[in-house]
């Protein structure tokens, strides 16, 4: 609420009063925050190692070995790995890597592009976003202000996107924060996600025996690898779901039981 | 990215709306749960050339079918997508 003492910092930086669609009200999530999306990733990795797995750097299947409709192995560009359970966890190429298991998914792959302004004095010290457009912007330890929005909206594995949704992203960040239009733009990219039908992931068996899948979550992975690793280890190692993931199944697109929470139907670019 | 319209020749990816894969095709009322289930979910999703689904909504409102690389966003060809609609049905 705007007028809540910690929340009027952020309103007045936000142009209440001269919008054109003045902010009337908001949420404010104390606890909420940012994490280094490098230092989490070196993070896992390293408690990944401490825990005896080993990560095999540039190392990219080519194929699986399936004997008796059973996954026993996969090929890979530096010799084949066999093994009594395989996990398909990739990311924005699971429909690539699945299709070499002969699996079509109910999956695009989509880019989302992300930006970095020039360095500046301390703005905003929390991440606020603005659910027309998806925008959301918080600011880098080293002054940047990070921000991005909506997926460009077709299939894409370019890791680009292109400038019409540039401008969109812009346009919502201006109409939430007018005072960031005269910031010049340091750097930007995009990155491949892999977007479910319904917009909400799945972690489930797969057709195949011993093969597993943990995909399609859109761009709302990244927070939820946390539990999504918890209920992904509980499914390969108990061979049924985690409680909380019973509903991600993959044969729910088949039942008719789909999660779409905006109720947009099976259209990736309007999750 | 630019699509070259039949119509309208060359235009800006802004001015054009993206529906997805165009060769799904709708299967017949009385067909089995899984040719529905392959039509409004499974994509094949190729990093390659994909055909697929444009509307022309800020030019001639043709619906366009648009081959294109998805690795590098580069444009291999553009047809009517009535064209071809009615050439699968004939």
């Amino acid at each position: 609420m705007p007028n809540a003492t910690p929340m009027r910092g952020v309103a007045m930086r936000c142009g209440c009063n001269n919008a054109r669609f003045p902010i009337q009200g908001g949420l404010l999530q104390r606890r909420g925050g940012t994490v280094r999306h490098d230092a989490v990733a070196w993070g896992y990795a390293r408690g990944a190692d401490r825990h005896g797995v080993d990560i095999i750097q540039n190392c990219e299947v080519t194929g699986f070995d399936i004997e008796a409709g059973e996954v026993v192995g996969v090929r890979t560009t530096r010799g084949p790995i066999r093994a009594g359970k395989v996990a398909l966890s990739c990311a924005g190429n699971s429909s690539r890597v699945a299709s070499l298991a002969g699996l079509r998914l109910p999956i695009e792959s989509h880019v989302l592009q992300a930006f970095v302004s020039e360095g500046i004095k301390p703005l905003l010290d929390n991440v606020v976003t603005f659910g027309a457009g998806h925008f959301y912007v918080s600011q880098s330890d080293k002054g940047g202000l990070v921000f991005g929005g909506d997926l460009d909206g077709y299939n894409s594995y370019a890791q680009r996107g292109n400038l019409p949704t540039i401008e969109d992203v812009c346009e919502g960040g201006m109409a939430l924060m007018p005072n960031l239009g005269r910031l010049r733009l340091l750097r930007h990219w995009g990155g491949i996600a892999d977007m479910s039908m319904d917009g909400s992931p799945i972690i489930d068996h797969t057709p195949l025996g011993r093969l597993y899948l943990n995909a399609g979550w859109s761009y709302g992975g990244f927070k939820a690898t946390p539990a999504a690793g918890m209920c992904f280890a509980h499914l390969i190692a108990c061979d049924a779901p985690h409680p909380v993931a019973t509903a991600f199944r993959l044969d729910r697109f088949g039942r008719g039981a789909v999660i779409d929470e905006k109720g947009v139907g099976a259209q990736p670019n309007l999750h | 990215m630019r699509i070259p319209c039949p119509c309208c020749g060359e235009r800006g990816v802004e001015e054009f709306a993206y529906l997805g894969d165009a060769n799904v095709v709708r299967p017949t009322p009385d067909a089995p749960a899984e040719a529905w289930l392959n039509y409004v979910y499974l994509r094949d999703n190729p990093a390659g050339a994909h055909d697929e689904l444009w509307y022309h909504s800020a030019g001639c409102h043709l619906w366009l079918t648009v081959t294109r690389d998805t690795r590098n966003h580069a444009v291999l060809a553009v047809r009517s997508a009535r064209d071809i609609a009615l050439a699968r049905s004939a």
